[in-house]
């Protein structure tokens, strides 16, 4: 009983607009934060934090990176 | 007592005072033609771009009780609080195509909350009646919440009385003030205040990481005192780092709040109001400065400890309350004035949210109950009115829960807040992308993980013997109750969401071979992608117009 998918041609190509291999970046901030045995350990620190909390801290920027990335990657340009 | 902390107390009042007078000329700032519309008081407009989106998201996913209890959990516990840092990073790569996806189809439906949305999707007025109730439910004890939040401040600057009423009078008042401007400004009164909120946050937080190592020795001392206190504590779940039990609560706990924080009512109010698709992608690479924000604030914990901060009293003799860990620090080390404005922007902190979070429970009741169910027929300007009156009746709760039951009771509702808004997962996130699950099936699924996980939660006893608390102390459930050899514990959200999708499955399949009817998708795959400047993108006139789905030429 669903409702019938229009098919329009139209859809095919906005549909397209969602579709980049540059989306496959985001599995790495997503994956990398949650493997406790690359941040539970205390050495090396630096500036005097243990590793835990300093290389968790610096997974965000992995985070801005990649989203960032993405982004300026897949965006669209002009009237395309 | 509150005469020691006279100086903090002006400051913090004339700061509270300032935005209360925000809060009401709000409905001046960027004003409609018309506020008698849902669109404009519950989303101002749907016209918010990149900064004020970056502002009004931050304090409303940020909240003044993250700020309280996270450096609260850190002094208790250690390691197993950071997860909070994991958690805000994976958040935004996770939810970076869903949210887009989300913005398109309500705006071309003129949806205002999730529940609307799966209404529409799944052609299911029952399905998106648990929805809308199950989000208002997690809801109201993350409101009361942030009551807890401005209450640690007032408890350290001595503000407490003896009777019930006295020891509440000023939190009564804040939110009375809240609850008038809300009702006026609708979703501009925070969006606004936000601004100053993020401002103090963020300069108060800066001060205290530069300025307390400095005085504390170092963060090399800091984090040498904290492993100290954990050395000597008899509990062996605790620590600056992870044992090896607690790992994997501490990643599935960070995943399943990832996953739950983006179908909070709240946090969907707050990107719908958003003008454009590129508003909310480029939010998702600016909100983690939030995180970081976070992550100091988190460790703010250890430097309690490092300064040797002995927590007040709790509600009950013998328990200590560490939410008032952070607000002492800051009595101790800075000057009075300072202390005042950190007090400030935890108070004003609890009050962004505070506000959004009523504004999507109203809303939630309004489109999903009042309108479904009361009142068919009913035009955007009574949606509007009804909306704005739910959202004093939602505060009046608030306060409720908070002055006449133990403040612990709002914790454990939020606890369990988590564990049931995951169960929105499949209908909301999924349902994004697929039409394949039968709505059916999706309600049975929904009832499973519900089920599971309120068992689950009622199984785990609170990890201090001493309270004697056997029901609902945490979120970590022990592997070893499944029958696991095992002393690991997992996160209550992921089971039971994992079991809901399984049911939801096993179902979709059997009612399909059943040829049970599915019900009409009132969405086009089209929908999902239309942006900002498409003819048919509310704001528009023909909002709610049950329009079919039409192949656009």
């Amino acid at each position: 009983m669903a409702a019938p998918e229009p098919e329009a041609p139209t859809t095919a190509r906005s549909r397209a607009k969602d579709h980049s291999p540059w989306n496959w970046l985001l599995f790495i901030p997503i994956l990398v934060p949650l493997i406790p045995a690359f941040f539970n350990d205390d050495s090396p620190a630096l500036l005097g934090f243990p590793r835990f909390y300093w290389l968790q801290l610096a997974y965000i920027l992995l985070g801005v990176a990649t989203t960032t990335l993405v982004y300026q990657m897949t965006k669209k340009r002009g009237d395309r | 007592m509150w005469r020691d902390h006279l100086t903090e107390i002006i400051v913090f009042s004339l700061l509270f005072l300032l935005v209360s007078a925000m809060g009401f000329v709000a409905a001046r700032w960027r004003a409609p033609k018309d506020m008698a519309h849902l669109d404009e008081w519950g989303l101002g407009g749907r016209s918010f771009g990149g900064w004020i989106t970056w502002f009004l998201v931050g304090g409303d996913l940020y909240t003044a009780y993250t700020f309280v209890a996270v450096p609260a959990l850190m002094f208790g516990a250690g390691a197993a609080g950071f997860f909070a840092v994991p958690y805000t990073i994976v958040i935004y790569p996770l939810v970076f195509l869903v949210l887009v996806r989300l913005w398109s189809v309500s705006h071309r439906h003129g949806f205002v909350t999730p529940a609307d949305f799966v209404r529409k999707r799944f052609d299911s007025p029952v399905l998106a009646l648990l929805i809308a109730i199950t989000g208002i439910v997690a809801t109201m004890p993350y409101i009361a919440l942030q009551l807890v939040g401005i209450e640690a401040v007032l408890k350290t600057m001595g503000v407490t009385g003896e009777s019930t009423v006295a020891r509440h009078l000023p939190i009564i008042i804040a939110f009375a003030i809240l609850a008038a401007y809300t009702y006026q400004s609708g979703l501009r009164a925070p969006a606004l205040i936000a601004f100053v909120k993020d401002t103090l946050i963020y300069i108060v937080i800066l001060v205290a990481v530069i300025w307390l190592p400095y005085k504390l020795g170092g963060w090399g001392d800091i984090f040498a005192a904290a492993d100290a206190k954990f050395q000597a504590s008899p509990s062996t779940n605790d620590g600056i780092l992870l044992n090896a039990n607690n790992q994997l609560q501490y990643i599935t706990l960070a995943f399943g709040s990832a996953l739950a924080l983006f179908l909070y009512p709240h946090s969907i109010t707050g990107v719908l109001a958003s003008k454009n698709r590129d508003v909310i992608k480029r939010n998702m690479s600016a909100l983690p400065a939030y995180s970081l924000l976070l992550g100091l604030i988190a460790l703010l914990g250890y430097m309690a400890i490092a300064a040797g901060v002995k927590p007040l009293p709790g509600a009950t003799a013998g328990t200590v309350d560490s939410n008032t860990v952070v607000p002492l620090l800051f009595d101790q080390q800075f000057p009075d004035w300072f202390a005042g404005v950190a007090y400030a922007a935890i108070g004003i902190g609890a009050l962004v949210p505070a506000a959004i979070m009523s504004i999507a429970a109203a809303n939630l009741f309004t489109r999903n109950i009042y309108k479904e169910y009361l009142k068919r027929d009913a035009t955007p300007a009574q949606e509007a009115n009804v909306s704005k009156i739910t959202s004093l009746v939602v505060k009046v709760g608030a306060v409720a829960c908070i002055v006449f039951l133990d403040p612990q009771f709002s914790i454990d509702l939020q606890l369990i807040g988590g564990v049931i808004i995951l169960q929105t997962l499949p209908a909301v996130a999924l349902g994004l992308y697929t039409r394949w699950f039968h709505r059916g099936a999706l309600i049975a699924g929904w009832a499973a993980g519900m089920g599971l996980g309120m068992w689950m939660l009622y199984q785990i006893p609170h990890p201090n013997a001493a309270l004697n608390r056997k029901h609902f102390g945490g979120s970590g459930f022990p592997l070893a109750d499944f029958g696991f050899d095992t002393k690991k514990t997992i996160y209550v959200g992921i089971v039971a969401v994992l079991v809901n999708l399984l049911v939801a499955v096993i179902l979709t399949l059997i009612l399909r071979a059943a040829k049970v009817t599915e019900g009409v998708d009132g969405t086009a795959r089209d929908d999902y992608f239309a942006d900002e400047g498409d003819p048919r993108v509310t704001p528009g006139e023909r909002r709610d117009a049950d329009a079919a789905p039409e192949p656009v030429a």
